[in-house]
């Protein structure tokens, strides 16, 4: 792994909301190609970890790194790293006055600049991957949760972003519907995409994880390979947490 | 009903509604300025100014265009500013119009989810084109009730302007009423031109609302 090529680098985050400590000291490296999902239960930081490598959230303590150049508190300059950090919601984060397409053209065109031509081609290679190229003038309300979802993920994708981060995309879907959008995930990660992926789904995360991190009470308590993590976590919290999802112990 | 009477005076109304419309023209177009300001201010919290924004909109939605008015033409002259029946007229209007007006917009700004917001800027858009080609067309169209309403409510206040001289429909009305006492007719061709003014905007609007509401909002 330390052979690979560090895309995304988290050195002794802290963040808190005035008294309360969201996150303490985490520290993380993403190399190039990784998949991470971060676990851990409701409450414990995870999408405000997100938040805060795409800026949404200022860091109080600690850097961010991408590719080697600090991302963390930009201020002025933070549209511009956003543009190589794409970012999936969990709710339909759609723009609903914009068709499908439109939707997908925004960023690349008015952010990047880029040749509408150029980016209506790939854009449609991309809806066409996940099947949705039919939809490409329809409007966000005629699509259902799951292809808002995978709509959502091309319109990230066609930013060209270093590193994806998912959080909790499929809370909100019909479990039918959060399979689709897990395979589309699937297939990025075996396309070598970047991605950091914060999830309840634990069979997903098990199959598409190179890495797991586990937090808990704003801070990292586990790190290692999902084989090692869900059959023998190192720790009593994880332990604690893994149980939750056996309903075999319960009966 | 004096038909003859009607068609001989109907040119002086005509000649009002003219004034009235130009008025409420210029005064609603400014209102929008100012609205669309001062909603902004508000709706971004600018420090300092949000307050005197707050203090404005809540002086104007709370007292009468009748006395706002008085305070224009009656009250500024005390203090040497002199200004003339249609300045009166129009600068009222647009005090009163612009809170009305801040307050439509920023109820479309606070309608936007947060969400849409933070994937706008998740995209890598500056903090001004989240606002210019997300946050606003999305408003414009939540607030489009609440504005035509506002636009026919202060079309109507117009008739208040002929408490500053302002010779606007109502004044000829009562300026008929008063030369020839024919009450019946004067106030019939008023309620007309009022009518005449407003239902076709009345009618316009709510096309442009039903066309908004079917280019599809809402999840």
């Amino acid at each position: 792994m330390s052979k690979k090529e560090k895309i995304l680098e988290i050195k002794h985050l802290k963040k808190n909301y005035d008294d309360t400590v969201v996150l303490n000291d985490i520290n993380i490296d993403v190399c190039k190609g990784e998949v991470v999902v971060i676990l851990g239960p409701s409450g414990c930081g995870k999408s405000t970890l997100l938040r805060c490598i795409n800026g949404l959230e200022t860091i109080q303590e600690g850097e961010i790194y991408l590719s080697g150049e600090k991302i963390s508190n930009q201020d002025k300059k933070m549209h511009l790293v956003r543009q190589k950090v794409g970012m999936v919601f969990q709710s339909y984060d759609l723009f609903p006055h914009l068709t499908i397409l439109d939707n997908i053209l925004l960023g690349p065109m008015k952010a990047q600049h880029r040749e509408k031509k150029e980016v209506v081609v790939e854009a449609e290679k991309l809806l066409e991957r996940v099947g949705l190229l039919d939809k490409k003038n329809a409007y966000p309300r005629q699509l259902s949760g799951g292809q808002k979802q995978r709509v959502a993920i091309v319109r990230a994708l066609c930013m060209h972003p270093q590193v994806m981060l998912f959080d909790e995309i499929t809370a909100a879907l019909d479990p039918e519907m959060v399979r689709e959008v897990l395979d589309v995930m699937l297939e990025l990660a075996k396309e070598g995409s970047t991605m950091v992926i914060v999830t309840h789904e634990m069979q997903f995360a098990r199959a598409i994880a190179d890495r797991i991190i586990f937090l808990d009470s704003s801070k990292l308590v586990e790190e290692s390979s999902p084989e090692e993590f869900f059959t023998t976590p190192k720790t009593e919290r994880a332990k604690q947490f893994l149980n939750v999802f056996d309903f075999d112990i319960a009966k | 009903m004096d038909i003859q009477f009607i068609s001989k005076y109907l040119p002086l109304y005509v000649e009002a509604a003219k004034l009235t419309l130009t008025i409420a023209t210029i005064g609603i177009i400014s209102s929008i300025f100012v609205g669309f300001c001062c909603s902004l201010v508000r709706y971004y919290k600018i420090p300092f100014i949000h307050k005197i924004v707050s203090i404005y909109i809540e002086l104007s939605r709370n007292t009468p265009l009748l006395i706002q008015l008085f305070f224009l033409y009656f009250g500024l002259p005390k203090i040497g500013i002199r200004l003339s029946s249609e300045s009166c007229a129009i600068v009222g209007l647009t005090f009163l119009g612009g809170s009305y007006m801040a307050e439509a917009f920023r109820s479309g700004l606070e309608a936007i989810p947060k969400i849409q917001r933070e994937s706008g800027l998740s995209i890598g858009l500056t903090k001004f084109q989240v606002f210019w080609h997300i946050i606003l067309p999305q408003a414009v169209t939540i607030s489009m009730p609440a504005f035509s309403a506002n636009v026919v409510f202060l079309i109507k206040e117009t008739s208040v302007f002929s408490a500053v001289a302002l010779a606007d429909l109502m004044y000829v009305a009562k300026d008929l009423i008063g030369l020839y006492y024919k009450t019946d007719e004067a106030l019939f061709m008023l309620v007309c031109a009022y009518l005449i003014i407003l239902l076709p905007i009345s009618i316009i609007f709510s096309i442009i609302e039903r066309k908004l509401r079917y280019a599809g909002f809402g999840n």
